[in-house]
Parts: C-alpha cells; structure tokens; sequence
C-alpha cells in the first residue's frame, strides 16, 4: 500500500494520532447536543415547588443506600407510561433530581420503581421488611439486610455533607423575593446537624439509632415534592 | 430553551446529517489511484484486497437513513425550539408542582399539542371512567355482592395492600388479618373505607414499662391481660395477675374496664379487644409483656391521593366481602 501515493485514505488509517482525533470529534456530537444544552435549561436546573434538602438521618439514609447498591435492582424513576403511573404515582420530572448528587435513577428493576415509596407503607412495615423481607412478602427475592438493625449510624460528617450539598447546589436552589438563591441548608441546620439523631427514637428498641432508621427515614421521603 | 441551544442544537444535529451525506459522496467516488476491481498491491499470506466499490445496497440504505432523518427532524421535536409539524410530545416534563402537572394537560390541548402520556391517560378514562364512577354511586355493602367490582379490588388489593396485609389478606405479625372479621377501627362499609382513605394511626399504646414500675409491674399487668381470655386464665399465676389488675385501672381509659377494647364503647379509638384469641403482635406471654413494656405504634398510610376515591371505594367492597361471604 504505503508504494500507492495517490491514496488519500492511507494518511489517515495509518496516522494513529489524527485517527483518535477524528473519533473522539465524531464521539463528542452526541453528547455536545443531547447533554450539553441541559447545564443551561430552566427545567432542568430549578427544583420543582416542594422540593425540601434531606434532613441529615435522611442524608445519611441515602449514603447506606448507595452503600448497599439498593439503585441496582430499584430504580427511582417512573416513566411516563400510564402503566407505570398507574402504580408508581405521578411519572418523575427532572426538577426533582436537582439536588441529587449523584442522582439514583438507576437503570434496572429487579425490585420496584422507589421514585415515591414514601408514605405508602409504615415504618414498621420498613423494618420488618429490610430486616427479613420473607417476613411480610413470602414471594419476595429481596436479599436480607439484618446488619443495618444493629450497626449505629453516625453523624459524626452530616455537617460536612451539609456543606458539601450547599456548594454542590449553589445556582439550582429555591429563590428568595429578591431572587437570590436560598442556601439548602442555613448556618443554623448545619450547626444543629446532630440533634435529630438524639432526639429520634430508634425503630429498633435500641438507645441509639442504627443504620435502619436512617434508612426508613430517607425512603420515606422519596417522592415527597410531587404529591 | 434558550435561543443560543436552540441553534446550537440545531446546527450540529443538521450538520451531522449533512456530514455523513458529504462523507458517503466522498466514499462513493474512486481515490485510491487503482482502477476499480484491480489488486490494491499489497498482500498477507496470498490474500489480496481489491479495490472494490462500496456496495450499492449498503450505500443506497445509508441515503435512505440519512433522507428518513430529515423527515423524522421535521415532523417530531428534535432541532432545539422547533416543535415539529405533528406538534408532538411524551409527556408535561417542565412542570414544578401536581397543580402545574394538571394545567399543562388542558394547556397542551388547547394549543393543539399531541401529548403521547395525555393521550393514553384520557383514552383510559374513558374506557374505564364509567365503570368506577358507577361503583362510587354504590355504598360498600351494596359493591361488595358485585363479582365484578370484587374482581377489580382483588387486583388493586394485591397491587397495592398484599405487601403489608398479604395476599391472602390474613396479615402477619403487626399487620391486621383483614378476613376475621375482627376491627380495630369498625367493619361496617363505611369504617373500613375511611381507614383506607385516611390511614390510621395507632392512637399511643405507649411503652408503659416506666409507668408500671419497671420489669415487675410489666409482668403483672401481662399476667392479667392474659386472665382476662377464658382459655388461658387457668395457666396464669393468680396471685400476679392479682397485682396487675390493681394496675390496669390505666389500660381501662382505652382498652375498657373489661379488656374487650374501644369499639365495644361505640369509639373507634383501635384499642384492641384482649380477651379474644386475636394478637396483632402475638400473644404468647413473652409478646404480651413486650408490647406493654415497649409500647406499639402501627400505622395505616392514606391512600386517598394514590389511589383516588373512586378506587379506594372499590377496594373497600373487596376488603369487606372478606369478613362478610355470604
């Protein structure tokens, strides 16, 4: 080949340099139209009407959540299917994701969509069921989370996450008369971050709080904005 | 959108199309110096590569696909602001609030927007909008001889209230059995669907272990709890069930100077009867003692703004034939 010199496509299948140039331009396009433009879209950056920060039991409820993996057989995102409204609730909009760092979409369901599981069962129906879900669902394939009854949760970084979640969500916070952005959480949440966990009785009968009731309290708060 | 994405979106979607159009041409045409069908002069192992044509099939799909994509940009919403000839769209995405949400969908239809989600929710309400709104004219009692109507609240039973109740409805430990015919808060039609509608909340069955002096007070009282059931009474230490009964003078105010609970008073108050042989958290002595020591708190979620009235009605009828076959 390389004795052909009229062959144009040869500069270019054989220069590795300009070829990964090439396919990274013709990569990026998809990205540059379909993700790009949301950075800058009201819809996608102004939290819908209710939508509350996470308490800190809260906050630390989602962190197990991410911990133990739960978004890979839950998803947290109803379609607008009238199949899926019909049982999961009203379908999810991206102004409840904004302050979701990350979100917890999820992509697959093993178990069920959890985008509004808050308030449909009872706490105690929570418990029962992380603790042993053949308890209250005998065809259930849901593994056994039993630790999360008997580890503490601790607050010792609410405070921290607190703060983080402010930077995080600077410009996508609710706005105030004068149109300045309202912090997610104040000075006053940040410094108080711990009393919820003394005040808040365990689920379990324990003195302290495990890592259960903190993650009861984030599931049942999910879909809480859009009631 | 602002007008810049809208542009930026545009110019680079259309640009795309244009560029693989530019790039098939390119590709069509001979450059590599050979005529077509000759050797290319080069081999591996004896085998050759000619200088062959793409194939007229393949290059002829790939102009299709190309011309397919301008026409599917110019009737659906896909170049920024433009909102395509059909004016179609999934779903209500930019809205903040239920209220919004509802606005949005008589905002669409009267801008003449095909909503895919509107559409397939009215083609819903219409087909089965009759069905429930002609079992909401019927009390719960009346719904609940309705094979059909029984039909549709066994499914939305299973659906929505086997995960607590089962689905057999005869609950579990906490969880109330729906089919004994034995009600905290009332069985008539009516009580059975407020407690769907609005929950319950376990009025207190506080931890009363403090209160009753600690560990020994806790047993005193179970032990009476359990002289009360006429089954048990012979098993249970007498001279401690002596002392607790001086103490349950506090569990009367709910539970009835009797034990037979509230709704024996005609108050709905979920204070259970404790002298049948129905336990919602068990009834062995162990169970007994933990429940007072520890307190109880069952809740019952409101389902009125997941389900809707007319639903709930429905499953009413279901829950209620459970407990009344006739």
């Amino acid at each position: 080949m390389s004795n052909n010199k009229q062959n144009k496509h040869e500069k270019f299948e054989k220069h590795v340099g300009w070829f990964a140039i090439a396919t990274l331009a013709a990569m990026s396009i998809g990205g540059l139209v379909e993700i790009t433009p949301l950075f800058f879209q009201k819809a996608t950056t102004t939290p819908v009407d209710n939508l509350r920060p996470y308490t800190a039991l809260e906050m630390e409820g989602r962190d197990i959540y991410i911990r133990e993996g739960c978004n890979n057989c839950h998803s947290q995102m109803i379609r607008p299917l009238r199949a899926e409204t019909e049982r999961y609730g009203h379908y999810s909009v991206a102004g409840e994701s904004v302050w979701e760092h990350p979100h917890l979409w999820g992509s697959k369901r093993t178990g069920p969509d959890l985008a509004r599981v808050g308030g449909r069962y009872s706490d105690d129906w929570h418990y029962a069921h992380l603790i042993d879900p053949r308890s209250v669902v005998p065809e259930s394939n849901m593994p056994s989370y039993s630790w999360l009854g008997d580890t503490p949760v601790s607050n010792e970084l609410s405070a921290r996450k607190m703060e983080l979640f402010n930077g995080l969500t600077k410009n996508r916070s609710h706005k105030d008369a004068e149109g300045n952005n309202i912090p997610l959480y104040s000075a006053d949440d940040i410094a108080n971050a711990g009393k919820e966990f003394a005040t808040t009785k365990s689920i379990t009968g324990k003195d302290s709080l495990q890592e259960v009731d903190a993650l009861i309290a984030y599931l049942q708060s999910l879909g809480h904005a859009l009631k | 959108m602002s007008s810049f994405w809208s542009i930026w979106i545009s110019v680079l979607t259309l640009g795309t199309l244009v560029g693989c159009w530019l790039l098939l041409r390119m590709c069509l045409k001979n450059f590599a110096g050979v005529a077509e069908g000759e050797p290319m002069d080069h081999e591996f192992d004896g085998i050759q590569e000619l200088n062959n044509p793409l194939p007229k099939w393949w290059s002829t799909f790939f102009l299709v696909t190309i011309i397919w994509g301008f026409g599917y940009l110019a009737l659906y919403p896909g170049l920024g602001n433009f909102e395509g000839l059909l004016k179609w769209k999934s779903s209500n995405q930019g809205i903040t609030s239920i209220a919004e949400s509802e606005a949005s969908v008589t905002a669409a239809k009267e801008a003449g927007m095909l909503v895919q989600y509107d559409r397939e929710i009215s083609q819903a309400s219409e087909k089965y909008g009759p069905i429930f709104a002609a079992f909401a004219k019927q009390d719960v009692e009346t719904l609940s001889t309705n094979e059909d109507a029984l039909k549709i609240g066994q499914r939305l039973f299973l659906q929505n209230c086997s995960q607590c109740h089962g689905s057999d409805a005869k609950g579990t430990t906490g969880f109330p059995n729906l089919t004994d015919n034995d009600w905290l808060y009332g069985g008539d039609g009516a009580a059975i669907e407020t407690s769907i509608l609005d929950g319950r909340k376990a009025n207190g069955m506080i931890a009363w272990e403090t209160m009753l002096g600690g560990d020994e007070g806790v047993k005193e009282v179970a032990a009476y709890v359990l002289s009360l059931n006429p089954d048990r009474a012979a098993k249970v230490d007498s001279a401690l069930a002596a002392k607790g009964e001086a103490k349950f003078a506090m569990c009367a105010a709910c539970h009835g100077a009797d034990g037979t609970g509230s709704t024996a008073m005609g108050i709905p108050l979920g204070a259970p009867n404790l002298t049948d042989n129905v336990w919602l958290y068990g009834g062995s002595e162990r169970r007994v003692q933990e429940s007072i020591a520890n307190g109880r708190a069952g809740v019952m979620p409101a389902w009125k703004h997941i389900l809707g009235e007319d639903k709930v009605r429905v499953i009413s009828a279901y829950v209620y034939s459970l407990s009344n076959q006739k």
